[in-house]
């Protein structure tokens, strides 16, 4: 600290340091608006003619990127609080899988199946954090081996009840069900038809949907995405609580020294990831009408990518879900835009590292200008 | 500034013990501090100084020995207790969050919050307000509530860390080596603000193994020494040699001294 000494300056000489750029760079969002702005413009400049901003392909890269938002929220707030979650990737494949057994196997009305599997779902998230505030053990380790506990048990109950990895026939049992159109449906259809029969977006030319509008609604997991960016930033940025998410991370004993109750913050954020991850599943499985044992691979670095991108720090205590949430776009962008840019879409994984690497390097530099460290 | 005579203590601690397993890290430490005094308890490391403000604070619980704060008698479960209490303690390391602001740091733990809908929202408004305020009375000049606590120069921070307190209310700060980790201009602003803190009536209890520190501030002088009170001293009545010979157990200091020519 005597170093701090030497190099802070006194106060008044301290307001001219701070220029307006540098203001803007302690912003944790900054990586995320830049890289958004990148990525947009090599798009409209290299794919443009290639479908990628008509209406289908506008709504393909905002439906994957939506997808990754979901899974980004939880993640950007537990990291925020100081922990990770390596098994959201696996919590994903397991709750579709859950929803599939209690309403296909079991026969079980699919609300109930949906409404059960959210419940076992964040028993586990707080399991999960009950294991890593009760053995002080790094959430890595703990959250990694949920990851292949939860992927084995994917995988087994199916075989073990039907034989397969894989059930089907979800849609025709959800038909008629007022719980799965919430995560299966789609919005604004009405104006979507209006939209198409005013030639504002392309409709189909021929075959059995003649006449209907080529984008029928906005999909439900949209909707999902955008009101957990919405539930996420205001209660990180605007709440008692997400002063206290802050605070567990930034310092887990300092902030218990004044009272903050960590532990409950940490566990319900445990708890949030897992039910970002089962929103995730219960809208891809009402999507495909069917789980699959491999749902969800690697998502759970996918999320923390994003995560990243979006300012967050690893070390926790310092990041924002408007990041996060942009991170989460560059990720759908640049997936569905190398295929519209038909460029092999192996170099998105690539991408991914590199863009990682760089936002990590950026983020290390802000914290270090934050801080004050040299 | 010494008010004793017409007050009653605010804490008594009474022949505290403290054991952990065959350890027995406090044998019997009595001290009372009283509102509106600077409590100074010194010590060389391992003398029990720690364990004796974590049994006031709430951290642990002493094995034998009471606790009287406000003339009755307490059984503090865990800090938390000590805090409603009006027992605030800042630490040496643990005061401040470095990368959150100055303002969220303030009122972390105690946001204010204002209802919008019926949904309770941290006021960042009014917290911006008051923090702003609170450090222009202790005389830091912030870039802005939103500025980071890293920013800040380790003195400042304890400077905070001190304000939030008692403006929570606190009726006893402790301080625990404030000054141990500060260069010399920081060591006086921070021993200048225990001083605006004990005019306002409120009691300090100062840790510190500096006798220099102590002297600058302090109205009454407790030494511990291998877990024992070696007496409490008034200001006026010990020279700080006096004290220090106390801390180091005398003897072995005073062939060292010699040789060092006076300067420890």
């Amino acid at each position: 600290m005597a170093e701090t000494a030497e190099t802070t300056p006194a106060p008044d000489e301290r307001v001219k340091q701070m220029s307006a750029f540098r203001r803007a760079l302690i912003r944790p969002e900054l990586g995320g608006i830049c890289g958004t702005i990148a990525v947009f413009t090599f798009f409209l400049l290299f794919a443009f003619d290639s479908g990628m901003f008509n209406s289908q392909g506008i709504l393909n890269w905002s439906t994957v990127s939506a997808q990754f938002m979901i899974i980004a929220v939880g993640a950007c707030l537990l990291m925020i609080a100081g922990e990770f979650d390596l098994s959201v990737g696996s919590m994903i494949g397991f709750s579709g899988m859950m929803i599939a057994i209690f309403s296909v196997t079991l026969g079980w009305p699919v609300w109930a199946a949906i409404l059960v599997t959210f419940a076992l779902s964040l028993a586990i998230g707080a399991l999960n954090g009950f294991i890593v505030i009760r053995t002080g053990l790094p959430s890595f380790i703990v959250t990694l081996a949920a990851l292949f506990i939860l992927r084995g048990f994917t995988i087994y109950f199916p075989q073990l009840l039907e034989n397969k990895t894989i059930i089907g026939g979800i849609r025709e049992t959800a038909e008629g069900d007022w719980l799965a159109p919430v995560f299966g449906g789609k919005i604004l259809t009405g104006l979507f038809d209006w939209l198409g029969q005013t030639g504002v977006i392309a409709t189909f030319e021929r075959g059995t949907r003649q006449g209907d509008p080529v984008v029928d609604g906005i999909p439900m997991l949209i909707v999902w995405a955008i009101a957990l960016v919405i539930f996420g930033h205001v209660l990180l940025t605007r709440t008692k609580f997400g002063n206290w998410i802050f605070a567990a991370g930034g310092d887990a004993q300092a902030a218990r020294y004044v009272g903050v109750p960590v532990n409950r913050v940490k566990i319900l954020m445990f708890m949030l990831t897992a039910f970002c991850a089962t929103v995730f599943a219960t809208c891809q499985v009402m999507e495909f009408g069917s789980a699959g044992a491999d749902r969800g691979l690697l998502k759970e670095f996918e999320a923390i990518i994003a995560v990243v991108i979006g300012g967050a720090l690893l070390t926790g205590g310092y990041g924002s879900v408007l990041g996060a949430a942009l991170g989460a776009l560059i990720f759908g962008v640049v997936q569905q835009g190398l295929f519209f840019a038909s460029v092999e879409s192996s170099l998105f994984r690539v991408f991914l590292g590199v863009i990682l690497l760089l936002a990590v390097i950026l983020n290390t530099y802000i914290r270090r200008m934050i801080t004050g460290e040299r | 500034m010494n008010t004793r005579t017409t007050h009653q203590p605010i804490i008594e601690m009474r022949g505290i013990e403290k054991h952990f397993g065959s350890v027995i890290a406090l044998a019997g430490v009595s001290v009372d501090v009283y509102p509106g005094e600077c409590h100074c308890l010194l010590g060389d490391n391992g003398a029990g100084k720690s364990t004796f403000i974590k049994t006031m604070s709430g951290v642990h619980k002493p094995t034998r020995g009471e606790i009287l704060f406000e003339g009755r008698q307490m059984h503090f479960e865990d800090p938390r207790d000590a805090i409603a209490a009006g027992i605030a303690t800042v630490y040496q390391d643990l005061a401040m969050i470095p990368l959150m602001s100055v303002s969220r740091n303030f009122f972390m733990g105690n946001e204010p919050t204002r209802k919008i809908a019926g949904i309770p929202f941290f006021d960042r408004a009014l917290a911006d307000r008051v923090t702003m305020e609170e450090m222009r009375q202790m005389g830091i000049n912030l870039r802005g509530p939103d500025q980071a606590v890293g920013t800040l120069s380790g003195g400042e921070r304890q400077t905070v860390a001190i304000a939030r307190a008692v403006h929570f209310g606190a009726k006893v700060l402790i301080l625990d080596e404030p000054t141990s980790a500060l260069g010399v201009r920081q060591t006086a602003n921070v021993l200048s603000t225990i001083d605006k803190v004990r005019k306002q009536d409120i009691a300090v209890v100062f840790i510190t193994h500096n006798v220099r520190h102590a002297m600058a501030v302090g109205d009454r002088f407790t030494v511990l020494n291998r877990g024992m009170t070696l007496g409490t001293a008034q200001r006026g009545q010990i020279q700080p040699e006096e004290l220090q010979d106390m801390m180091a157990g005398g003897q072995e200091l005073v062939a060292l001294e010699g040789s060092l020519g006076g300067t420890v």
